[in-house]
């Protein structure tokens, strides 16, 4: 089936200098009880955003209007804890293609990529770049180039490459999915199971 | 060259691996619950799918369920809509399911072991980051996203790239009233909550080998909150005495062979790992968590750091955790009250638990002011504790024992703690809103939270052990 295709965003950018972010603060465990994908981006960061009687904390950065974009960039160690992939898919569905950090938690990374939301991981002193841009200039755009695994500072034109598996990179380029490529394989697994 | 025991195990289980590609890794059971799964059989319904391997794949309902009364209805309408969304997957795709009422309903990480389905050599996956539980048995087990649920239930395979290998190696002794759960929170918070990420970490070292299957467990689970991929340590004779003679091991021959192939099972001398880590057991105090993550932990005697300590750019995090925990630069957490414990979830709710806690308990009396709840991991452990007797010693304590599920582990179920509330718990999560919006979480071991709910406070266990056999 296919799936979210990524190729290139130009777009100003969400800072959220935090670390450790853990897919609870993403979105917290009463928010999974529903059994669809669509939705969750009404309680991204559902205790960070709202206070307990549902009004929006004025101090966190989702609720303030002068920033907005479909880059996320936060701190490092983002997405650690829970396998929940409601995570990736309240931040997807909040209307974020990519998040920029110096360093994600790997099943956050994978549930990412499944579902076309692209982990761009950078060293520590090119997120510390992009915070200061985007904390002197609220609307200074970022460009993430993912043929040719690129993210760059438009205004100033710095720019670093990321990595990124090549295979991932033709599924989020083709919008292919995994379990299409593992059903190719299915005499293979046959054949496995038949030879243990 | 020799190979480790997790690529020995990886190996054995490479359907096919081709250049610029993960490898498609095949899984011998897929665990199921109610929580991460209803996206997967959606998906498995728009492609048409059937479950490839529906005899591999095992479901419990254990997140949702409220842990009293559980014969009566889930009161909850959206936990009880989920968990009768598993029992018609389960019914439609063939599945077996242990849900609620079941005699093995439970944890998942907990029911998987005792029922001998989780064995050695073996490859375990769950939509559920603990599942690296499953590891102490010398098993590759790690939690995985529901597109890769679909994935599993679609073709009995994962698409996975080999991790890089760690060792962490622990030896000496333990200090009385220091155990497996001290030795984990010590571990990370040694090397912070992101220090094993990108690996599989092998525990290996003499203390980990003294070390029970419940201990074990406790160690391999919380591998995930230092970031790595899966936790295990090497089969011996303590794995091999657990698992035999439950209810889906392999019987007669079937034994035999598998035994020997277990004995197989161990990081050869010469096995190359990325990194190595050395720990002394000597040097592990009781521990205690004062932060917001799992690495955020000190020994129980220690003082919470200060601010100044970290650098500039992990100052805001820092003030913040603790901020939200209510504590200041360099507060001591002994003595200080508290009003919540939990003993239970799959870190810390098997029957050695709850034995080591009832050992502690009998004849003291909790505190006034503290809650407790004593949540077991499975119907099968609830039984065990009824019929030693345990059950009648916490009652006289003060509080009953409640039946099994996730509790207060996540706020998913009743089991809450309220707003502002400390609660000394022997989960796996300090987490911001982790146990209720608001709520603020210690984790510790068994021990160290038996010793908070007679006291009230939090409390040094080693003092209390010299009035007490345990």
């Amino acid at each position: 089936m296919a799936t979210k295709i990524f190729k290139h965003i130009q777009t100003s950018v969400v800072p959220l200098p935090i670390e450790n972010i853990d897919t609870d603060q993403i979105i917290p465990a009463r928010f999974l009880k529903a059994t669809t994908r669509e939705g969750f981006g009404n309680n991204l960061f559902r205790d960070w955003r709202f206070d307990e009687n549902d009004n929006p904390k004025t101090d966190f950065v989702l609720n303030n209007p002068n920033y907005s974009g479909r880059i996320l960039v936060a701190g490092k160690n983002f997405g650690c804890g829970s396998s929940r992939e409601h995570a990736a898919w309240a931040i997807d569905d909040y209307g974020f293609d990519a998040v920029v950090s110096s360093f994600f938690a790997d099943i956050f990374k994978g549930n990412a990529l499944n579902n076309g939301l692209l982990p761009v991981q950078v060293s520590d002193d090119f997120l510390k770049k992009l915070f200061d841009a985007v904390f002197a200039d609220a609307n200074a755009q970022v460009e993430i180039n993912l043929v040719d695994q690129f993210i760059k500072i438009v205004a100033t034109g710095e720019q670093e490459s990321f990595e990124i598996n090549p295979y991932k990179k033709a599924c989020l380029i083709n919008g292919y999915d995994d379990i299409d490529y593992i059903l190719s394989k299915k005499h293979e697994i046959e054949e496995f199971e038949t030879q243990r | 060259m020799g190979k480790t025991l997790f690529d020995k195990i990886w190996d054995a289980h490479v359907v096919s691996s081709n250049e610029g590609f993960p490898d498609v890794l095949y899984i011998d059971t897929h665990f199921i619950h109610e929580v991460t799964s209803p996206q997967a059989f959606d998906g498995l319904r728009k492609r048409g799918l059937p479950v490839f391997r529906p005899q591999q794949t095992v479901a419990t309902a254990d997140h949702n369920v409220p842990t009293w009364d559980q014969h009566l209805p889930i009161k909850e309408e959206l936990s009880r809509y989920q968990v009768d969304m598993l029992t018609k997957n389960t019914k439609k795709f063939g599945i077996e399911l242990y849900g609620l009422g079941h005699p093995y309903q439970g944890i998942v990480h907990v029911i998987g072991p005792e029922l001998g389905i989780t064995r050695p050599g073996g490859t375990y996956v769950c939509g559920d980051s603990h599942t690296s539980t499953h590891g102490a048995f010398g098993a590759i087990a790690f939690g995985i996203g529901t597109s890769q649920v679909e994935q599993v239930l679609a073709t009995q395979c994962l698409l996975q790239a080999r991790p890089k290998r760690m060792k962490i190696e622990v030896n000496g002794t333990l200090q009385n009233g220091v155990g497996a759960k001290d030795i984990i929170l010590y571990i990370i918070a040694q090397i912070s909550a992101a220090g094993g990420t990108g690996y599989a970490v092998e525990y290996a070292g003499d203390t980990i080998r003294s070390l029970s299957m419940e201990g074990r467990m406790t160690i391999c689970n919380m591998s995930i909150e230092m970031g790595a991929r899966c936790g295990l340590i090497a089969p011996d004779d303590t794995t091999i005495n657990y698992v035999k003679g439950r209810e889906f091991a392999p019987k007669g021959e079937d034994w035999d062979k598998a035994e020997a192939y277990w004995r197989t099972l161990y990081s050869d001398e010469d096995a190359q790992f990325d990194e190595v880590l050395s720990f002394k057991a000597e040097d592990i105090e009781p521990m205690i968590t004062y932060g917001t993550n799992p690495g955020m932990g000190i020994g129980v005697t220690q003082h919470v750091p200060a601010t100044e300590d970290f650098e500039v750019k992990e100052q805001g995090s820092y003030k913040k955790a603790l901020d939200y925990m209510g504590l200041h630069d360099d507060e001591q957490l002994l003595g200080k009250p508290i009003d919540y414990v939990f003993i239970g979830s799959c870190t810390n709710s098997r029957i050695e638990d709850l034995r080591q806690v009832a050992a502690f308990v009998k004849g003291k009396q909790k505190a006034d002011n503290v809650t407790v709840w004593v949540v077991p991991g499975s119907k099968q452990v609830e039984q065990q504790a009824k019929a030693e007797g345990l059950d009648k010693i916490f009652e006289a304590a003060g509080f009953p024992l409640r039946e099994p599920g996730c509790s207060a582990c996540l706020g998913m179920n009743e089991d809450k703690i309220p707003a502002g509330k400390y609660c000394v718990s022997t989960s796996n999560r300090n987490f911001e809103g982790r146990q209720g919006p608001n709520s603020r979480t210690f984790l510790a071991s068994p021990l160290t939270a038996a010793a908070a709910a007679i006291t009230g406070r939090v409390t040094d266990i080693r003092e209390m052990l010299s009035e007490s056999v345990v």
